[in-house]
């Protein structure tokens, strides 16, 4: 009975139909975006979202339901894909309409080209800078400092928070520290980095700075909601904190660690292209703050584009990442 | 007659939070003799599942000592098996992965412990069921989980805190016909904490009542049933829970301990 709606919903939401989620969430929330996979700790599986239309017996035959769909089912199948259709052709239309208004603001002299630029303008900028290779050059340094910094702090922050838990003496002595850093204005640190570092590297250390403290209270707030509920049946059965760690606090924290991973994608890019404005040679931050210093506004609007694509090429694969790891963690091993 | 195998002396425990102390248990004595099969009835709050945490060594005695095989008790041991109130099952792995929990933490034969599974599931009406996940299951599926991945560990001393509390009633006597089998079967010693009285009396050969809280064992009822239309006094052991719940003595037993458990609950509240 359960099986096929309980698939379904997932895929449904997967289907990209999440509007408000590339809203950054506020550091400690722990819901992961697929709802069809429960938080640890809740026991019943509450289909309240999808009704199981037509079945009745749940544990006689949980695969004979599956075979044939019951028409009301199918038709709720096609009203589904439909809405999700719907959804998104409105946002490419919302997207070609924007930039019609621009267009036609432009030039119509609405608004003064020098300052808004326009897309005409835009796409010629861009196809210039394009083939002289340097936008390519500038993006993939973007690029890169942005994946080793989410990587480098999911790392460590997992690291640190996994250290909190196995030392709740650690974790209490240090507790007021990482407060205090995470509310410290990262920029302040700039120059600081700038002289350790150097232009290159301190561009990584912004981007730590920025993303670390929060993955390490995301993540060790899911390990603390773990340790009230599962770890008490590992406990029973005298496990070790390696095999809790091993058995439980890894692979009940994968939606957590989702979660952190789509917030790191932002914060990690802002740390990115604020090393970059204050000390980088290289970069989209260098080019913005380089085009809006000779007055190319131009330059600073492709750069802008840029970025904007390439959070939403990253936030892409983080989200397909998190889907893939989501289907193994729900099915089991 | 054979020797103790869990033993409480003079057991107190008190539960400590920065706010206050919360007396649990005060002055429980116990003894369990290898082989034996004990409920434990009381009112809600009073120690029950505390009681169980300490035979199973996850929480220490305040006063007293807990004995097992004359051993005193300090960490969580291979021979018993708690199956805890709340199932914990773990939604990331299936209900074989689930099953196989216990094994896995105690480093035992892997082959061996899957076979069990799989024959364990097959008689508690789980069959089909091994690729499901957690989430997929009833409250009362769950809860027939929890009490095979405890019984694939092995244990010699089974500690069952409320384990058919979610079942309908036909799997409800069912199961506790096919537990109380096996227990027997394999000579396990066994604790079960139930609220069900009728239930308390016919698994068991000894039934003990709980006062509230601080709490201490108030009193104990052997059982002796005989089966129906024999004469002589019988040996509760050898009957299965169903036939005692028909036997002639059982209503006497049920009213005496709801006597008692009434006076417990009313004074408590
Ligand atoms: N971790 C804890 N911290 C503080 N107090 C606790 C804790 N666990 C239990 N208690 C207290 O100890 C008392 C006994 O709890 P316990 O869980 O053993 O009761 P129980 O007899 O199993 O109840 P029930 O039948 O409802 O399961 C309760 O009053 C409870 O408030
Ligand atoms: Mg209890």
């Amino acid at each position: 009975m359960s099986l096929l709606p309980v698939k379904e919903r997932a895929e449904a939401r997967d289907g990209g139909a999440e509007p408000a989620d590339s809203a950054v969430k506020p550091a400690g929330s722990t819901e992961p975006t697929d709802s069809a996979v429960k938080p640890a700790g809740s026991t019943e599986p509450t289909d309240s979202a999808v009704k199981p239309a037509g079945s009745t017996e749940p544990a006689a035959s949980p695969s004979a339901s599956a075979g044939k769909p019951t028409p009301a089912y199918r038709e709720y199948l096609r009203g589904e894909r439909r809405g999700r259709w719907l959804v998104i052709v409105s946002r490419i239309a919302l997207l070609v309409a924007l930039l019609a208004l621009w267009e036609l603001a432009a030039r119509q002299k609405w608004v003064d080209s020098m300052l808004t630029s326009k897309p005409s303008q835009l796409a010629a900028s861009f196809r210039e800078l394009a083939l002289q290779g340097d936008l390519w050059k500038h993006t993939w340094t973007t690029g890169l400092e942005t994946i080793v910094g989410i990587a480098v702090s999911m790392i460590a922050g997992t690291a640190i928070a996994v250290l909190f838990w196995w030392s709740t003496y650690a974790s209490k002595v240090l507790e007021p520290y990482i407060v205090v850093l995470n509310a410290l204005p990262k920029v302040a640190l700039g120059p600081i980095f700038y002289i350790w570092l150097g232009d290159r590297y301190s561009v990584y250390g912004m981007a730590v700075a920025i993303s670390i403290i929060v993955t390490i209270m995301m993540i060790e707030n899911g390990f603390k909601e773990l340790a009230k509920t599962k770890l008490r049946l590992m406990e029973s059965f005298g496990a070790t904190k390696l095999q809790m760690l091993r058995m439980v606090m890894l692979p009940a924290s994968v939606p957590n660690f989702i979660a952190t991973l789509k917030v790191n994608v932002g914060l990690t890019l802002v740390g990115v292209v604020m090393g970059e404005f204050l000390s980088s040679k290289a970069g989209l931050g260098y080019l913005i703050i380089y085009g809006g210093q000779v007055f190319q506004m131009n330059l600073v609007m492709v750069s802008v584009c840029m970025l904007a694509l390439m959070s939403a090429v990253l936030y892409g694969v983080v989200n397909g990442i998190g889907r893939l790891l989501m289907r193994k963690y729900q099915d089991g091993r | 007659m054979t020797a103790a195998q869990i033993e409480m002396r003079e057991v107190g425990l008190s539960y400590f939070t920065p706010k206050q102390e919360t007396e649990a248990l005060r002055d429980v004595r116990l003894t369990v003799r290898a082989g034996e099969f004990i409920s434990i009835v009381g009112p809600s709050g009073c120690g029950k599942s505390t009681l169980l945490s300490l035979v199973s060594g996850m929480l220490k005695p305040t006063k007293g000592k807990v004995l097992i095989d004359g051993q005193e008790v300090t960490g969580t041991s291979p021979k018993v098996g708690y199956m805890l109130q709340q199932d914990h099952l773990f939604e990331w792995r299936d209900v074989y992965g689930n099953l196989l929990v216990g094994a896995e933490i105690r480093r035992m034969d892997r082959a061996k412990a899957e076979r069990k599974a799989a024959e364990l599931m097959e008689r508690y009406g789980l069959g089909g069921f091994a690729r499901h996940s957690p989430a997929q299951l009833s409250g009362g599926m769950r809860q027939r989980v929890a009490l095979i991945r405890t019984l694939v560990a092995e244990p010699d001393i089974l500690l069952l805190d409320e384990p058919f509390s979610a079942l309908d009633f036909q799997t409800r006597l069912t199961l506790a016909d096919e537990v109380h089998r096996i227990i027997r079967e394999q000579g396990k010693t066994a604790i079960l904490v139930t609220h069900d009285i009728p239930e308390a009396i016919a698994m068991a050969d000894r039934v003990l009542v709980m006062s509230k809280r601080p709490s201490t064992i108030s009193s104990e009822y052997e059982i002796r049933l005989k089966p129906e239309g024999e004469g002589g006094e019988g040996d509760g052991g050898t009957l299965t829970p169903w036939c005692k719940r028909e036997a002639a003595g059982f209503q006497a037993y049920f009213n005496a301990i709801w006597k008692e458990l009434e006076a417990h609950v009313v004074t408590s509240g």
